[in-house]
């Protein structure tokens, strides 16, 4: 199948079209999240992710082929970043290729909505002067 | 018997991997040895959410947990 998922330390930002790119596709749509320097106001330095790997590839691929089966897609793919994130750094890249846009928008959307609700990484805020386990806002 | 913990499960419990002797006697149930865990470590049960995964797969309540399933404990998760 077309999908690309891979836990790494860095994202590169560039291989979202690079690897999406496809003769039949004619709409790609990537998501990148990053770094942003506050939460409810209060200042953030950095982040620290972690990952159960084994299962957090296994959950990002059952979400990418289920992503597959819903829409009509060339292309899949999902990185995710674990270590230490400053501000303004990528953390997340998801995306999908599609022959016309809708297609992918939707896809690209479900992908990421979803890996936040099941893929198991944590991340760390680390404060001014304290360091806190964030807790999903529902 | 080892068990795995993340995120603030493993700030709770102090290390990443702690090894069970006799206290968890199996077959055990999921949801039976989420609350022996509790039990065991009060302030996971402060946590809003947690979920035990058997195998790199998230597990229900009434799943059987054997002595050969690598198990993990999943607190809410906050990739992205």
């Amino acid at each position: 199948m077309n999908i690309n998922i891979k836990i790494v330390s860095e994202i590169d930002t560039a291989i979202g079209y690079r690897y999406l790119a496809h003769d039949e596709s004619g709409g790609h749509c990537i998501f990148i999240g990053s770094v942003r320097n506050s939460t409810q106001n209060e200042t953030v330095h950095e982040l620290f992710f972690e990952a159960y790997e084994s299962m957090a590839l296994l959950e990002m691929e059952k979400i990418a082929s289920e992503a597959m089966q819903k829409w009509n897609l060339q292309k899949v793919i999902m990185h995710h970043v674990v270590g230490t994130k400053k501000v303004k750094e990528p953390v997340v890249l998801v995306g999908a290729s599609s022959a016309h846009r809708e297609a992918c928008f939707e896809a690209c959307r479900f992908l990421i909505d979803t890996l936040k609700k099941r893929v198991p990484i944590w991340k760390k805020e680390f404060f001014e002067n304290k360091k806190v386990w964030v807790t999903p806002h529902p | 018997m080892k068990i795995l913990f993340f995120g603030i499960a493993k700030d709770i419990v102090g290390k990443s991997i702690v090894e069970f002797q006799n206290e968890i006697l199996f077959p055990i149930k999921v949801g039976t040895l989420k609350a022996d865990l509790i039990n065991k470590y009060p302030a996971l049960g402060d946590i809003s959410s947690l979920a035990i995964a058997l195998n790199s797969r998230y597990a229900t309540d009434d799943m059987l947990v054997s002595q050969q399933d690598e198990i993990a404990i999943i607190p809410p998760v906050s990739g992205g």
